[in-house]
């Protein structure tokens, strides 16, 4: 029997010429990522069980990147900043993308492969959930805790029980209104929002084939909110191209077995579909756009890891070009690369920062701002009823604030179209043909 | 480990996520200060929402005052957990006084980190029994031979067994399962 991509990759890591699914092994690990919400912690349990003066693993491969508790006055959060800045100097730390300095960079997993710390076939772990983003570029990557993060800088090392992986090959066409995001989302919706809990949700096809290295991450990094351990794209030629402009970093490419074992395999055919909606309060809770076209808000937001690329703008760009918004529309670039992009790409004459501005948007500084709620003077953090469109990753009762909002996520194409109508709006008359 | 554990039940729903357990505002409290640890068991479950916090009546607090539960034995559904990665979820409600959480399943993260970090015991069921427990009844539950029995009611369940987490849990922590294994 074959193996699938993620058993490949964890296998290679283990030293193993072969993994089945539901063993527990020992891997090397390549890259630890920690942030301001559980590096704190980690570096806690690091030095207790280490000692005061342990060294990381590997000082270039421990990659500390703030951006959850940025631009906000709250005085723990902030404490959270010097503790990561008091350790990275202390451990001479060089990838330390440090607030208030031009090193400064953003959402955590977007600044990774930006940066080159990504590289297929790799382990990558990181204190956040939303790890899984990086299988977009052929690596294992998962989300951990502060008690495996510390164990894992100390030592490099990691264990992993070998998920089964579910296989979703997406044929067909992607229509013209849609987007990575929807597709996402009609995958989470058709499993439920545990379908995937314990595996791996493996992506192919000629439809996968043809998203840009971003929207592949739009769609790796939700496969947490259907439970998955890790999503996890083939790397190609366009992943190999993105690497090698960021990084020289030798790294090996794998490929699942023809004879791979599967847990499931779902076929799609996209041709079919429309833009998708989670209605709140959970990811899994999926409407097409028809269905609830009309409904009302008060709010939109576009931003974070997962809808706060340069795509995700230049896709709003394009519906709110000459346009105004018809409610309070927030605007979040993940990382300093991306404002620097929208203050620079055009859609037909104008910047996408020029777009929004003239849109009546409200422009954030690059960070995680309301994606998780977070500190109370967070922008654009929900404090009352508002019933927002969002295209973030994770609509949960509370997360972007208060527990009295509802979160719609959408793509960054039915955000703008909505916020010009203040309506859930298809975007199709947006766009032009 | 404790292998016997008894006490008061706190009954929830599916899909218990980590912004429910302890919502993002009270994650800068510092861990390793004393002080600010407590509030960790002060704020545990403070995301449930009104009606579903404590089941059948759902209006119960997890924490009503001061910083520790009343019920070091949580019974929920399915995906317990699901969400984020923060550790501060299984730590919230050990600090709270929780000792095992039984649900059908969990999501892997929370699991994960309930185990490596040694807070309290995820153990899942076979079958749901959050519809059939009622906050407050009491309850033991023995892992030794994988039993939960409703005090109450005079019920008993099957647990599923610990399996590859037993050892880690055993050892304490993940650091010390390590150490064993000769990593």
């Amino acid at each position: 029997m074959g193996m699938t991509l993620t058993e490949k990759i964890i296998a290679n890591a283990a030293g193993r010429d072969s993994v089945k699914a539901g063993e527990n092994v020992w891997v090397d690990v390549n890259v630890l990522m920690t942030h301001d919400v559980c590096g704190p912690g980690t570096i806690g349990i690091f030095k207790d069980k280490f000692g005061a003066d342990a060294k990381v693993f590997d000082k270039e491969n421990v990659v500390i990147i703030p951006d959850h508790y940025i631009f906000t006055e709250d005085k723990r959060a902030l404490r959270n900043i010097d503790i990561l800045t008091d350790f990275a100097k202390e451990q001479d730390i060089p990838n330390y993308y440090q607030p208030g300095t031009d090193n400064y960079m953003g959402v955590c997993h977007v600044t990774l492969p930006e940066k080159g710390h990504v590289r297929p076939g790799e382990i990558i772990l990181g204190t956040d959930s939303h790890t899984c983003t990086h299988g977009a570029l052929g690596a294992f990557a998962t989300g951990i805790g502060n008690t495996d993060a510390a164990f894992t800088m100390g030592t490099g090392r990691t264990w992993l029980k070998i998920p089964e992986t579910i296989k979703f090959v997406l044929n067909g066409k992607l229509p013209k209104t849609m987007m990575a995001k929807d597709l996402i989302l009609h995958m989470i919706g058709e499993i439920g929002f545990s379908g995937a809990t314990y595996c791996a949700m493996e992506f192919e096809g000629p439809v996968i084939d043809e998203l840009s290295i971003e929207e592949r991450m739009t769609i790796c990094n939700m496969a947490i909110e259907a439970g998955g351990k890790n999503g996890v794209i083939a790397a190609d030629a366009k992943v190999e191209a993105y690497v090698k402009e960021r990084t020289d970093v030798p790294y090996t490419l794998f490929k699942a077995d023809a004879d791979a074992d599967y847990k499931d395999v779902y076929e799609i055919n996209c041709s079919e579909l429309e833009p998708t909606v989670a209605i709140p309060s959970a990811p899994d809770k999926r409407k097409g756009v028809s269905e609830i076209a009309g409904t009302d808000l008060t709010r939109a937001y576009i931003g974070s890891c997962t809808g706060g690329k340069t795509e995700d703008f230049a896709a709003a760009a394009e519906i709110m070009y000459g346009q105004k918004v018809a409610m309070d529309t927030f605007v979040v670039p993940s990382t300093t690369f991306v404002e620097k992009d929208l203050n620079t790409l055009k859609f037909k004459d104008k910047t996408y920062m020029e777009i929004f501005l003239e849109a009546g948007c409200r422009i954030g500084p690059p960070g995680c701002a309301a994606c998780l709620g977070g500190p109370e003077d967070t922008f654009g953090r929900t404090h009352a009823e508002e019933i927002v469109v969002s295209t973030t990753n994770r609509n949960f009762p509370g997360r972007m604030g208060s527990m009295q909002a509802k979160v719609y996520l959408a793509s960054p194409y039915v955000a703008a179209a909505s916020a010009l109508t203040g309506v859930i709006t298809k975007p199709d008359s947006y766009l032009e043909d | 480990m404790n292998t016997i554990i008894k006490g008061k039940a706190f009954v929830l729903g599916d899909n218990i996520d980590t912004d429910q357990i302890i919502p993002a505002k009270y994650l800068s409290y510092d861990p390793s200060n004393p002080e600010e640890k407590k509030y960790f068991g002060k704020f545990a479950l403070f995301g449930v929402p009104e009606g579903e916090s404590g089941y059948p009546g759902g209006d119960i607090r997890y924490v009503s005052e001061g910083f520790e539960s009343d019920y070091n034995i949580i019974i929920a559904g399915e995906n317990f957990g699901c969400g984020s990665s923060r550790e501060h979820a299984p730590f919230a409600l050990a600090e709270a006084g929780a000792e095992i959480v039984v649900a059908q399943s969990f999501a892997r993260i929370y699991f994960r980190n309930s185990v490596n970090g040694g807070y309290l015991v995820p153990s899942e069921t076979p079958v749901k029994i959050n519809e059939e427990i009622a906050t407050g009844e009491e309850i033991e539950i023995n892992l030794d031979n994988n039993k939960l029995k409703n005090l109450t009611s005079g019920k008993e369940y099957d647990l599923n067994p610990l399996g590859d987490i037993k050892a880690i849990m055993e050892a304490g922590d993940v650091f010390k399962y390590a150490k064993q294994m000769g990593e």
